[in-house]
């Protein structure tokens, strides 16, 4: 499989501020990457880059082959971008935003129209294409501002924050037509401090922390690199009188509570069931739920930003 | 190789069109352009005008002058912190299309606003002035080439990097309030004092103002054709630095997006 992205020792310095340091990672053809990374951490900055809006002060960007300071319109053309803030022309109708993209692409007019209608239908904006921007919901400008950026029908697309700030039912059509996007052959390269959605939809995730990539891997795989928060969630039939009690059974390490539910800390989650059985018995007590929890990559996450941190501290 | 060239210039400019389009339909009419493109100028001239014995050649070309000036030189320099304060800047600078193709359609839009705006001060001067155009390619030529001209200033007018259009407007007047002074709208070149006449030549609108003047069959004070070649130095000038300038202030733009 060819490369879409590759990003080679990337350095960016806002005045003497270093904002990304020897920054290097590929992206494969027809992956979701996602690009995780506390605020501040070099995200946008690296996003922008990649897109031909910023230019870097070191290092090499390559999209589809093409060098991104050398032949930025036509590395430019094989891109679509979605960013994080709507940002579509609101004195505009959702139809004129779309032309006037697909216009800058330099798409020929019957095609674009054809390509406009067929966007606007699948964002359910069809109705509203005649409306002002202005009058349109937060979920609306986002789904227009994704049709902006497939209007020309990219190769990449890059998306910063796309549920951010959506409700529940647009963020849930957001993910599927990423998902479907995908699934066409669209390489996706997704900005986030979203953990959970990263988890859900990359095939591999790089994690930024203070302008360094602090990994890169896929979610399940870094997961693995943290051994020892592997834990047993079990939830009774009703509350316990000491939760305490739990650390009692031989392997147990730490005992938490979230919500109903009792997670149970531990290296070996195999050896603790038994135990817990006896202990269920010896209570009274009827199991509701039962189930083995590996590291979430937000333990990753913070685990890793965080040495990061403690380095750049121990430099200073 | 050279095919590839035009083709890709071609591209740009049929880019800096779209981009014209667009900025037609969205600041043509907002109350900035309205009040400092319209407005301003007219009033202007009125407080001139009114209740003075101003002869028809001195009124008339003053009055196309100043409306071609103001309009022309005022939807532009509004457009760049207008998209940069609502970072609609960032999905036109990741197109394909360079910074100098998004300026060039911003300073379209404002060219074909004072052609189009000083249509009416030239209908007035003909309808109700009884003034008579006696070199209409020249007028023609004239009104082109200083729309261009001074829609290429506003662009330069532009150039810090902020999103706060009323800091743009206020240094804009800065500039062009003085230059309406010194380009023989209010006095004729012939009447105007020693130092005036010094200073005159530095105001492109010196020469449009000479131009109209010439097209409406009163005599130039300078040649028909060093007016013209004035203009298009200045135009060529404004251009250019405008491109520069931009080019330099982008990154600090695009990063306080």
């Amino acid at each position: 499989m060819g490369m879409a992205i590759e990003v080679k020792d990337l350095v960016k310095y806002y005045g003497k501020f270093l904002a990304l340091e020897n920054v290097s990672f590929n992206v494969k053809k027809g992956e979701i990457f996602g690009f995780l990374g506390p605020n501040g951490a070099g995200k946008t900055t690296t996003q922008k880059i990649l897109t031909g809006i910023l230019k870097p002060s070191g290092g090499k960007v390559s999209i589809l082959g093409y060098d991104i300071e050398k032949d930025p319109l036509l590395a430019k053309k094989f891109t679509g971008i979605v960013p994080d803030e709507t940002n579509a022309y609101i004195e505009l109708s959702a139809w004129d935003n779309l032309t006037l993209m697909g216009n800058l692409y330099g798409m020929p007019g019957k095609r674009l129209e054809e390509r406009a209608d067929e966007l606007l239908k699948m964002f359910d904006l069809y109705q509203r294409r005649k409306d002002r921007v202005k009058g349109f919901s937060r979920g609306m400008k986002r789904r227009l501002l994704l049709a902006m950026g497939l209007i020309h029908e990219p190769d990449i697309l890059f998306l910063d924050e796309p549920v951010s700030g959506l409700d529940v039912q647009s963020a849930r059509l957001m993910r599927k037509v990423i998902m479907d996007l995908n699934q066409k052959g669209i390489t996706i390269f997704l900005t986030t401090h979203n953990i959970e959605e990263a988890n859900q939809m990359c095939h591999r995730v790089a994690i930024i922390c203070k302008g360094k990539i602090a990994a890169i891997d896929r979610p399940e795989s870094l997961k693995k690199t943290i051994k020892v928060t592997q834990s047993l969630e079990v939830a009774f039939d009703k509350p316990l009188e000491n939760v305490e009690e739990l650390k009692e059974i031989p392997g147990v390490e730490e005992v938490k509570t979230h919500g109903d539910k009792i997670r149970l800390f531990t290296s070996d989650p195999g050896h603790i069931i038994k135990p817990l059985v006896i202990y269920s018995q010896d209570k009274n007590l009827e199991f509701i739920s039962l189930n083995t929890l590996g590291p979430s990559l937000e333990e990753v996450f913070v685990n890793l930003t965080e040495e990061r941190r403690q380095d750049i501290n121990e430099k200073q | 190789m050279k095919s590839n060239k035009i083709n890709l210039l071609l591209e740009q400019f049929k880019g800096s069109l779209v981009i014209a389009k667009k900025d037609m339909k969205i600041y043509y009419l907002k109350p900035p352009v309205l009040i400092f493109g319209v407005l301003f100028p007219m009033f202007l001239f009125l407080a001139f005008a009114v209740g003075r014995e101003v002869p028809l050649e001195t009124l008339v070309p003053g009055l196309v002058g100043i409306t071609l000036f103001f309009t022309a030189s005022t939807v532009v320099p509004l457009i760049m912190p207008w998209e940069t304060r609502l970072r609609t800047l960032e999905l036109l600078v990741s197109a394909p299309i360079g910074v100098q193709t998004i300026l060039l359609g911003d300073i379209l839009a404002s060219f074909f606003f004072g052609i189009i705006i000083s249509l009416i001060p030239l209908t007035v001067g003909f309808v109700f002035l009884g003034a008579t155009i006696v070199n209409p390619l020249v007028l023609l030529l004239n009104i082109i080439i200083s729309s261009f001209c001074f829609s290429s200033l506003g662009n330069i007018m532009s150039f810090p990097p902020t999103g706060e259009p009323s800091q743009i407007m206020m240094l804009s007047n800065l500039i062009r309030l003085p230059l309406i002074f010194i380009s023989g709208i209010f006095v004729p070149l012939p009447q105007m004092p020693y130092w005036g006449k010094l200073i005159a030549p530095l105001s492109p609108l010196t020469y449009t103002t000479d131009l109209t003047r010439y097209s409406l069959g009163d005599i130039s004070f300078y040649s028909v054709g060093i007016n013209f070649l004035m203009l298009l130095l200045f135009t060529v000038l404004f251009l250019l630095a405008g491109f520069k300038l931009h080019s330099k202030t982008m990154p600090k733009r695009i990063q306080n997006l």
